[in-house]
This record gives structure tokens, sequence and C-alpha cells, in this order.
């Protein structure tokens, strides 16, 4: 029988490692036993679809009843492909972030920065055919966490994918370019490979920008693609 | 060739995506046996895990209009994750194996930064004895960690331990 084709193995160096001491957070929640190997099957291989149908996108995040948010308003748009370059299509993503305050609409953020009532601060987009993703917010804020003393996550928008299979699913973070506090923030340095975090950071870009509106980013994610030829036993 | 993004945590402000319908994957009329899959996560001193999402994915029954297949649990106070699914059936594995019914787990958190994957199957399933995962394992304590158990009808009952005793085999994926 043909089996299903498995995802290659991450590439060393370009996922960050769960065991990352200098982001304090992991000391208690990482496993101390070796991860066990096991090629993937039907479990892995496949994985949820989802339709706008069943979960309406929310592509304009940066409005609530009409009323805009306060910051700056912005464009992100970007394209979903597998590491073949082939694009990802009709895939889910959700986003979430802080408000331009830096503060998140969430009962367990206590700091000390204005809640926007016009700002909820979480959005749900598809990829299409080719796909590309495309959702408007405003710029979220840095905000101070208690890794160490002085700590301030860069400002950033956090990334929920899916892709076609249960190994493809991606959590993960979108910064801003020219940020000062990337070199100093643990999350965003816990990935080993220099070209691999800077992938994480969007780029400015004119093309997205609005006239007389809202500033572009483009962001482009990459989920893992499938082994060349299906693994025979 | 590009290379996979990197993952980042899903930090502990996530539940801007919790909808907690998510965790019924019978909401949309599911046909089929009904069960509960619940279970504690607990970090390295025994605390639970209060801020994580508990994710769901089974192959069996295939997903459709009626079932989603999939589901997210956020834990609470306790650490407490609970899906209301149906039960899946055994699975084809590699080769001519096949699996016993087992549901597929992530475990998403504040300081963890690439999920960690792990699966769920029933203590009571005959099949167990010849599944090509948990026969991969040979440390019967370990194999354990794997075994929901029943903890009331159609209630099945699998805590998550990230680190330490009775830590739970997570999967490379
Ligand atoms: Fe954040």
């Amino acid at each position: 029988m043909t089996d299903v084709t498995p995802f290659r193995p991450a590439v060393a160096g370009s996922q960050p490692p769960n065991d990352s001491p200098e982001y304090g957070s992991t000391h208690k929640r990482h496993p101390k036993q070796a991860l066990v190997a096991f090629a993937h099957t039907v479990t892995e291989a496949t994985g949820p679809r989802f339709s706008p149908a069943q979960f309406p996108a929310i592509i304009d995040i940066s409005t609530v009843d009409g009323h805009a948010a306060m910051g700056e308003r912005i464009i992100v748009r970007g394209r979903v492909t597998d590491e073949d370059g082939r694009p990802v299509p009709d895939t889910m993503i959700e986003i979430w972030q802080a408000n331009a305050a830096g503060r998140y609409h969430h009962p367990r953020d206590q700091h000390d920065a204005p809640l926007d009532a016009h700002f909820q601060g979480a959005g749900r987009v598809f990829t299409d055919a080719d796909g590309w993703y495309q959702f408007t917010s405003i710029k979220p804020g840095a905000y101070p966490w208690r890794n160490h003393f002085n700590a301030w996550r860069p400002n950033h928008i956090h990334y929920s994918l899916f892709g076609s299979g249960f190994a493809t699913r991606l959590i993960t973070q979108m910064y801003f370019p020219g940020d000062p506090l990337l070199e100093l923030d643990p999350v965003f340095n816990t990935v080993p490979d220099e070209h691999a975090r800077k992938r994480l950071v969007a780029k400015f870009d004119l093309d997205v920008t609005r006239p007389e509106w809202a500033l572009g980013y483009r962001f482009d994610v990459v989920l893992r693609g499938r082994e060349a030829t299906p693994m025979e036993e | 060739m590009p290379i996979a993004t990197a993952a980042q945590t899903i930090g502990p402000y996530w539940h801007l995506i919790e909808y907690p319908e998510f965790a019924d994957l019978t909401r949309f009329g599911a046909e089929g046996e009904k069960v509960v899959l619940t279970g504690l996560v607990i970090d390295g001193d025994g605390a639970p895990v209060t801020d994580g999402c508990i994710e769901l994915w089974q192959a069996s029954p295939a997903a459709g209009a009626r079932f989603p297949g999939y589901g997210r649990s956020a834990t609470d106070a306790d650490g407490r994750f609970r899906f209301t699914t149906v039960k899946p059936g055994p699975v084809p594995g590699r080769g001519n194996t096949l699996q016993a019914p087992h549901f597929a787990i992530n475990i998403l958190a504040r300081g963890i930064l690439t999920r960690l994957y792990t699966r769920a199957y029933f203590e009571d399933e005959k099949l167990n004895g010849t599944d090509p995962l948990l026969t991969a394992i040979d440390d019967p304590a370990r194999r354990a960690t794997l075994l929901a158990r029943p903890d009331g009808p159609g209630i099945w009952r699998m805590d998550i331990r990230l680190q330490g005793d009775g830590e739970t085999v997570f999967i490379e994926v």
C-alpha cells in the first residue's frame, strides 16, 4: 500500500528549543525526556479544514461598531507557502494583539496602560487560492513583562496557522522592522538561526501602504513541506 | 528552498482567540458515541498550568460538515481541559499496521515555544497491544502516560505532565 506522505523534519536551528532558559516561563514547562520519534501517519498528515461559512472572517480589526481604534492604522499582507514554494490556499489564519498602548483586551493583562473600547484585538482571515492573505489593524504597542528587570516585549502580532496537516500547525509572532527591543527580547531570540529569526520581522511595504489611510507591512509565512516521495515500508 | 517559519509561544493572552464552543466537537450535530476527554495539565513543580491551550485532532471519524475533527480547550484555574467529541475508531498506520483509536493532542502555553505534541489512547482498547506508537515505547510506565482512563460514564481522563515525575511522553512531530 502507499502510505501518507510525511512532512519534512525541521531544519536544525530554525525552530526555538523549548528548553530556552533566558525565557523564564520555560523552566518548569519543558519536558526533560527526549521526544519519541514516530513517522507521520494519517493522524499527523491530515488536519482540520475551516470554512468561512462556519468560521466567519474578521479582516478589519481597526474599528468596532464603526468607531476607529486609537493608534497607527496598518495593513498586513503576505503569502503563505510551503517549503517547496507552493501556495497554501484556503487556510485559516488567526491573529491577536495588544492595542496601540500595549494593553491586551484580556482580564489577566494588568499593564497600567489604557484599554480602547474600539479595539478588541482578534481577527481571522483565510488565504486565497494563491496563498495570499491581508488584514487591517492598528500597530500594537510594546508592553512590559516580568521576565527580567525592565523587560519589554517588542511590538508584535500573534499568528495561528494550520496548513494541510496537524503536523503543519504553527503558532508564531510577527515583529516590526527597526524595533530596538528585538535584540533584547528573550522570546524572539529563542530562535537560534539568525536568518530564521529575521524572517519573523515584517517588512515595510509601500505597495501595501494605502495613500492617506494606512501603512502597509509584508509578512510571508512558510509552512512545512512534505517529503518528496511517500515513504514505503 | 524556503525553510518553515519559526514558532513562537502562544503567550498568556491567547484567549483572545479562545472560542469555548471549539471544545465541543459535537456542536454541528455529529453522530456516533459521544465521549468526553478531560485531564489536568501540570508543570515541573506539580502546579497546574492555568493559561494553556490544548488542541485535539482526530482522523476518525472523518471530518465533515457535521464534525470538525478539531477542538480547542483552555485550561481552567485547576489546569483542566475538557473536550466533548465522538469516539474515534482505529485508523491505518504505516505499512500494513493498524493504529488503536486515539486523539492527537497539542499543548500550547506561555513558556512553550514550539507546541508539544502527544496522543491520548483509551486504556481498555485491545488494539493498544499492537499499536505502532504504544509498542515503540518500552517502559510501561512511560506508555501509561498516553492512556486515558474511565472517569465516569463516557468520560475519559488523561493528565498531562510537562516535566519531571510521570512526565508525559511527547512525540516528535
Ligand atoms: Fe503578546
